[in-house]
């Protein structure tokens, strides 16, 4: 029989994992790319593979401390927006598209190749660079909370550090975009050449916004590895894939879409996929093994991409008229 | 050029113990379920040889110990594919029989053992020049099957304006088909492709009519139109796998020996798959340049608002366009599952990067341009292979794309108005 009780608390444990902190905080840089500048930036992967590497890498083979393995990580990015940027913020969009994919890809089988094995560990990753992380964690030993929410001291230190940066990046969002660096960026959305009439120098400003959703990007992506392993193959292109139905079905250009978003896809994904398997295992669907029933949910956010983008392309909490994509 | 000498077996770890801490392990804890093996040559263990796992979704590599012996845990009781990584043996030594890549699937017990028969070998004894001319014949194949399925995705983003993400999963379809048509079916293998590039001129035909026809009606925007064939091809690409699994099968007459021809060694199959894109695209460009649909098919490229004024029916020629595109990404797909080899369910996927590259080199939406960038890209992928390791390949060809973008961002036939 169907345990229910365990498929949702498995679905509630989502709600606040890291993981889903990850997911919404390189949504978040992806809003600003996409939603608020309206660059289409395909390689949020990259730039997550960078965080996770960069701090990985710079504990692991230097022996740096956190705070300077996070400017290491966030070096790297800023250096790889600009790499991005120069050659193709002065294009049209779908040629920024390309080679943001591209170079994402570049930077995951630089890691994944054997060639520079003692630095990246190739295909099987980096582990054990948390050390310095939990030496940081103020809580006392032991296990703390209630119902599915029973995590120990470590855990519940990275989940506290996880939402803090989403909220404090969703502040910082929040008050830029409303100031005059961020009516300038929805200009650009909105029209650029109006915006280059104005004298503003368009070029820069979606440099900017680059490097940030970026930025954004890398740190999520250093958030991503703390509760795992930096393995290369998590960062493939559907990575940045997923992130953009998150960022879709929250709202593009809104700041609590993608946190939202990133909870409502994980609850309903884990939901999902232990409800499938657990039907699989009582015989409910006869003609699907458990392989296949784990495959199923990802046809279903390419449905749900499709279907979001064609009838309500705005989001969850999307205002209609400030769609990146109305042209 | 096998000189074989000691055919070895592995021993088989059913009964593994408290030794098999000694083995390189990764994930045998976590998991169930254990693929091992001990890899010799001469009665003497091998270490360091790479071994990697693939299926159902998971990846996962080790590297045997002094006692040439490794164990990977995996997730679930299904197919994996093991891969034995040849340059990581030592010289003298290579896979003598049954390949570096072998199929596991688990029978009663939680543990399968896979094994590899070890055989002396003499590798790459070849001047730099008869290996430059051989892996320039083989790009040159590579480029042309790229440039079939690079033609359709540049027919179709110069008509429709759509870069088309599930043109991978197009590619994959026709080899698919071919695979069930032949090998499920038993159709002769000649028979099996042709009926697979109808069912992919189909296919091409059924997306253009079920969503791409009504989304223009609708008026949605390129980018919307660009983000739901992203959908479309994470679905396409997961209901492919649901039905095909995660493993890798062979065409019929994918194992033929080579044939010589000097320095260039070359499978009747390629010569054939070669012969094949040459006339196809012969054929593609006569249709483009001298009928009246192909006139017409440039028009809309061109201007769809003006083409139509002047009495052509855009919808018509944005059909045949997606006929023809499924159709030419279905016959790419079987010969890039020839030229791999092997079918598999995201095989579209990994060439996509360089469907975008050939097309954007060439000048996004030009025909012959993408034909152009193709043979460029296809040359570059193999070609680089002379002074990058092999797993690097892709990585040049997309550099290369991001330098023309910066040198030259129209493509090189594009022409400077078309990047607005």
């Amino acid at each position: 029989m169907i345990d229910w009780g365990a498929i949702f608390s498995n679905a509630a444990v989502e709600l606040i994992s890291p993981t889903t902190a990850a997911y919404a905080l390189a949504a978040l840089g992806l809003a600003i790319h996409f939603g608020y500048t309206g660059l289409l930036n395909f390689g949020q992967a990259g730039f997550m593979a960078l965080g996770a590497y960069g701090y990985a890498i710079s504990t692991l083979s230097f022996g740096f401390p956190v705070w300077a393995a996070v400017l290491v990580g966030i070096g790297a990015s800023v250096i790889f927006a600009l790499i991005l940027g120069i050659p193709t913020l002065r294009l049209r969009a779908d040629y920024l598209a390309i080679v943001t994919i591209a170079a994402a890809e570049i930077v995951r089988l630089l890691f994944t190749t054997n060639s520079f094995e003692p630095i990246t560990g190739s295909a099987n990753g980096l582990s054990g660079y948390k050390g310095g992380f939990a030496d940081l964690n103020p809580i006392p030993d032991g296990t703390y909370g209630f119902g599915p929410f029973e995590y120990n001291a470590y855990d519940w230190w990275l989940r506290i550090v996880a939402w803090t940066i989403v909220i404090l990046a969703c502040l910082f969002t929040w008050q830029i975009m409303r100031s005059p660096w961020g009516r300038v960026i929805k200009g650009i959305r909105e029209d650029e050449d109006a915006v280059r009439a104005l004298g503003k120098n368009v070029y820069f400003y979606k440099m900017q916004s680059l490097i940030l959703g970026g930025v954004f990007g890398t740190v999520a992506g250093m958030i991503f590895v703390l509760p795992r392993a930096v393995v290369p193959s998590n960062y493939q292109t559907s990575l940045t894939f997923f992130i953009y139905a998150i960022l879709l079905l929250g709202g593009a250009a809104t700041i609590l879409g993608p946190v939202i978003g990133s909870m409502i896809f994980w609850v309903l994904l884990s939901f999902f996929s232990g409800f499938i398997a657990r039907a699989v295992e009582a015989g409910w669907i006869p003609f699907m093994t458990s392989i296949q029933a784990g495959q199923l949910r990802f046809i279903l956010v390419g449905v749900a991409i499709m279907l979001i983008v064609i009838f309500r392309p705005q989001g969850i909490f999307g205002n209609k008229k400030e769609l990146a994509f109305v042209k | 050029m096998l000189l074989f000498g000691l055919l070895l077996t592995a021993l088989t770890f059913s009964t593994f113990g408290a030794s098999a801490a000694h083995a390189d392990e990764i994930n045998t804890d976590q998991y169930e379920y254990v693929l091992s093996g001990n890899v010799q040559f001469g009665g003497e263990p091998i270490e360091d040889v790479l071994i990697s796992v693939e299926g159902s979704g998971y990846e996962a590599e080790v590297v045997t110990d002094a006692e040439g012996k490794w164990r990977i845990g995996v997730p679930e009781k299904a197919t994996y594919t093991v891969t034995l990584d040849e340059d990581t043996l030592p010289d003298g030594v290579v896979v003598a029989k049954g390949g570096a890549e072998i199929q596991a699937e688990f029978g009663l017990t939680k543990v399968k053992s896979v094994n590899y028969f070890l055989g002396e070998g003499e590798r790459t004894t070849v001047s730099f020049f008869d290996q430059f001319v051989n892996r320039f014949v083989n790009g040159l194949n590579f480029g042309l099957l790229l440039a079939l399925a690079a033609i359709g995705m540049s027919l179709i983003f110069g008509t429709t304006g759509l870069s088309n993400f599930a043109h991978a999963e197009m590619i994959t379809f026709g080899a698919l088909a071919t695979l069930t048509l032949s090998v499920t079916l038993g159709l002769p293998a000649w028979l099996a492709i042709l009926c697979a590039i109808a069912l992919s001129a189909l296919l091409g035909y059924g997306l253009d009519a079920t969503i791409w026809k009504p989304l223009r009606k609708k008026g949605v925007g390129l980018i919307p139109l660009m983000i739901v064939s992203i959908g479309l091809s994470l679905a396409l690409r997961y209901t492919f796998q649901l039905f095909y699994g995660g493993g890798t099968s062979q065409l019929p007459g994918s194992g033929m020996t080579d044939l010589k021809f000097g320095p260039i060694s070359l499978s009747p199959i390629d010569l054939a798959s070669m012969g094949i894109s040459i006339v196809v695209l012969l054929a593609v460009s006569f249709f483009l340049l001298r009928t009246r649909i192909g006139k017409a098919t440039r028009a809309v490229s061109d201007n769809p608002s003006l083409a139509s004024a002047s009495g052509i029916d855009v919808d018509g020629v944005i059909r045949i366009v997606w006929i023809v595109g499924g159709s030419l990404a279905g016959l790419s797909g079987v010969l890039w599952a020839y030229f791999r080899p092997g079918v598999s369910w995201d095989m579209g996927f990994q060439i996509l990067l360089l469907v975008f590259a050939a097309t954007t080199l060439g000048g996004l939406g030009t025909a012959f341009g993408a034909l152009v960038g193709s043979i460029i890209v296809g040359l570059f992928v193999e070609l680089s292979t002379l002074w990058i390791p092999s797993d690097l390949k892709y990585v040049g060809a997309l550099v290369v794309l991001i330098l023309v973008l910066l040198l030259r961002p129209q493509g090189i036939l594009g022409r400077k108005e078309r990047i607005g």
